[in-house]
């Protein structure tokens, strides 16, 4: 018999309240059910009584996570419309913030990640690593979150030249942290055992759902906006794109952590790199006309679409999120699986999740029993300690 | 990327209303409405990666834009239709051809009032189930309801200074 | 003294509820229960069922579809209970009003004790916070 399992709204498995419904049969999860617009806020509607100048402040608050990704995004749009030369310095910059966010963004996950395995040091010192990171941040834009950097023409601030040596010292503390994460996740058994083979999202399934991001390169398609459409710095200095094959979590792990390392080699030589000059092309008028600008967040794909009539505010701007076509993935990816790993495989794609949670257990007979608690991460936690104590080892 | 718009004018030339090049990454193809499920098998034989539509509202009429990324060549082509007509306006859905269509469909149905035909599964996705029928909030026309300006109740100070800010922003739409 | 509200300023334990925020908040209370800030050395933890809470922590703009839900969540909780609005959102719904898709402020739905303002909040924001908050409940008792 079909049982429904309701997650959500308000559940372990981001912080954003959504609603799935899991159709389970005894342990299995059959069919899913994704509600979402728990936390729509019309931002859309409500940039078009914005000037272009406000609206950059706006769109860092779709997603706090993304506080850089979606303003750099909205400038590339706008820069479109009016084909604005940026200056150089100014590209660096954005191109130092953006990657930095990655790696604060990968390694929440990855701490979260660990909490749902059962794994809570891993997600203490991801999260301790990430301190770090936010430092530069806030020594280089003023705020922890929501830093306020962009704008149309190039970015608000710029970086002082006698700060870099520090922020690369800084640098220097997260590379072991992330070798060491990388160890972590590779050598060990145990987690190899919980993520090996569960939620797997084939290469035909990403194509057809229209994966970005970590979630499509995790099922091996190549795609990332930084190198397909270089822009700001990213073609001016020397990375890789990486990809994995297997389309599982555990190629979603493996794959977010060798980004990191790669992120902080973008990041180290942009600002050894670091031109001299202006940061901002003072812009005074953006002509009718239409644009897209991209950017590859931590999670995928961002666009947006901007619409002038050649006032000061924008008539239609259209933002399209990665998580927006990653979520649906979990229709495949998690149907088949068992309960215990739905929580992580629901987690895969990124939807940044937290420990805020209230499940209630509903049988389609008429008998109703909620069960309140961490039930999702619990039943995770102890398959993790079933299959630690089958190998011999002992997770507290 | 110019051999696929090549491909398109030798297949599909006829039905290629308007072709446009802001710049050489961004070319926006105008068609005819009942012509997209034609344009949307087209992209996805070529292996383009569908990446989203915006929904227009023009006054008079609306716009679809699908926005399709060729990845390997990192140029973004998008089809624009214009759908006449503020009564009913209908297209075809193309989310069983393309399944990431799925959600914007929805979206623009619920936002701007475009029915797709042939959609599986219509259903509200971003606004709550008590949303009134037959109000679309990206409409250019939507207003607030008076009654929802007034953010804090017995504060006549407050109230007032919603409700202009409320016009204010209305009036800039 | 009440019994709850006396263990409650003991260790107070904190639901979080995000009505439709930008996260940013909700990244900054995990922030202040790991290691740089740990939190939980004041006795302060985050629990996962409104039941088991003695703070309701609330961030975001109240979105409509939220909105009877947080109802739902404060008349879970066991009373006496404190419930916080958290961030700018929170507090006035920031820079988020006048949109169509929001219901109204946090104390529009459920009384509110205290108000935490910032963009996001720093974590040493909510620390300081909920420590004044529990020395003017201690204050006001005796």
């Amino acid at each position: 018999m079909t049982k429904i399992i309701p997650v959500g709204p308000y559940h372990p498995l981001q912080e954003e309240p959504e609603f799935f419904q899991l159709h389970v049969d005894g342990e299995n999860v059959t069919d899913i059910d994704i509600t979402i617009g728990y936390n729509h806020r019309g931002i859309e509607k409500l940039s078009e009584a914005r000037t272009f100048d406000q609206s950059a402040f706006l769109v860092e608050r779709v997603c706090g996570i993304c506080s850089t990704s979606h303003p750099f995004a909205f400038v590339q749009a706008v820069e479109d419309i009016g084909k604005i030369e940026v200056p150089e310095r100014a590209l660096y910059i954005r191109s130092i913030v953006g990657e930095l966010e990655r790696i604060h963004s990968h390694l929440l996950w990855l701490g979260l990640a660990g909490h749902f395995l059962g794994y809570n040091t891993i997600w203490m010192w991801a999260w301790k690593c990430r301190e770090t990171v936010i430092d530069i941040l806030e020594l280089i834009s003023g705020n922890r979150q929501n830093y306020a950097m962009f704008k149309v023409g190039g970015v608000r601030r710029d970086i002082d030249d006698n700060d870099i040596p520090h922020y690369l010292k800084l640098l220097d503390e997260v590379v072991p942290a992330l070798n060491l994460f990388r160890g972590a996740v590779t050598d060990d058994p145990v987690i190899r055992a919980r993520l090996v083979g569960v939620g797997v999202l084939s290469r035909e399934e990403a194509v057809s759902y229209a994966a970005v991001g970590p979630t499509a390169r995790a099922s091996g398609i190549a795609i990332d906006v930084r190198k397909d459409e270089p822009y700001a710095a990213y073609d001016r200095i020397e990375w890789e794109i990486i990809v994995t094959e297997n389309g599982d979590v555990y190629d979603k792990v493996i794959l977010r952590v060798l980004e990191m390392l790669e992120s902080v080699k973008i990041a180290r030589q942009c600002l050894e790199n670091l031109p001299g000059g202006e940061i901002d092309a003072n812009v005074k008028e953006i002509p009718p006309g239409e644009g897209i600008g991209r950017h590859e967040a931590p999670r995928g794909e961002v666009l947006h679409y901007v619409l002038s009539d050649g006032s000061n505010m924008p008539v239609r701007h259209k933002i399209r999120a990665p998580s927006f076509q990653n979520v649906p993935t979990n229709k495949v990816a998690a149907v088949g699986e068992t309960i215990s790993d739905a929580a992580i495989v629901l987690a895969a794609v990124d939807p940044c999740y937290c420990c805020t949670e209230r499940i209630a257990v509903i049988d389609t007979g008429g008998d109703r029993r909620a069960a309140c608690g961490d039930e999702l991460i619990r039943l995770s936690q102890e398959k993790t300690r079933r299959i630690a104590r089958r190998m011999g080892r002992e997770i507290k | 990327m110019k051999e696929i718009l090549g491909k398109m004018k030798h297949k599909l030339g006829v039905k290629v209303l308007d072709i446009r090049t802001h710049s050489p990454a961004r070319i926006y193809v105008e068609l005819d409405p009942a012509d997209i499920r034609i344009f949307a098998s087209f992209m996805k034989e070529e292996g383009v990666r569908f990446s989203t539509a915006t929904g227009i509202d023009t006054g008079d009429a609306f716009e679809i834009l699908y926005h399709f990324s060729d990845d390997g060549s990192g140029k973004i082509i998008s089809l624009r239709v214009r759908i006449s007509g503020r009564e009913n306006p209908c297209i075809d859905t193309i989310s069983d051809i393309i399944k990431a269509a799925e959600w914007i469909e929805r979206e623009i149905w619920e936002m701007l009032g475009i029915n797709f035909k042939g959609h599986p599964d219509l259903r509200r996705l971003l606004l709550p189930d008590d949303w009134p029928e037959k109000v679309y909030p990206m409409r250019k026309d939507y207003v607030l309801p008076e009654h929802e300006r007034v953010i804090v109740e017995n504060d006549e100070t407050t109230k007032q200074d919603t409700r202009n800010k409320e016009q204010d922003t209305n009036n800039h739409q | 003294m009440n019994w709850k509200l006396y263990s409650l300023l003991k260790s107070p334990w904190v639901f979080h509820l995000s009505t439709g925020s930008c996260n940013n908040c909700d990244i900054e209370i995990l922030d202040f229960l790991t290691p740089r800030y740990d939190a939980e050395r004041f006795g302060i933890q985050l629990v996962g069922s409104p039941r088991h809470a003695d703070i309701l922590l609330v961030t975001g703009a109240m979105n409509r579809k939220a909105a009877p839900l947080a109802k739902k969540i404060y008349n879970q909780m066991a009373k006496p209970c404190l419930v916080i609005a958290f961030g700018a959102c929170g507090c006035t719904q920031g820079i988020f009003e006048g949109s169509y898709a929001v219901a109204g402020t946090v104390d529009s739905e459920i009384p509110v004790d205290l108000y935490i303002p910032g963009c996001p909040p720093r974590p040493e924001a909510i620390i300081a916070g909920i420590a004044r908050l529990i020395s003017s409940i201690k204050e006001k008792k005796e």
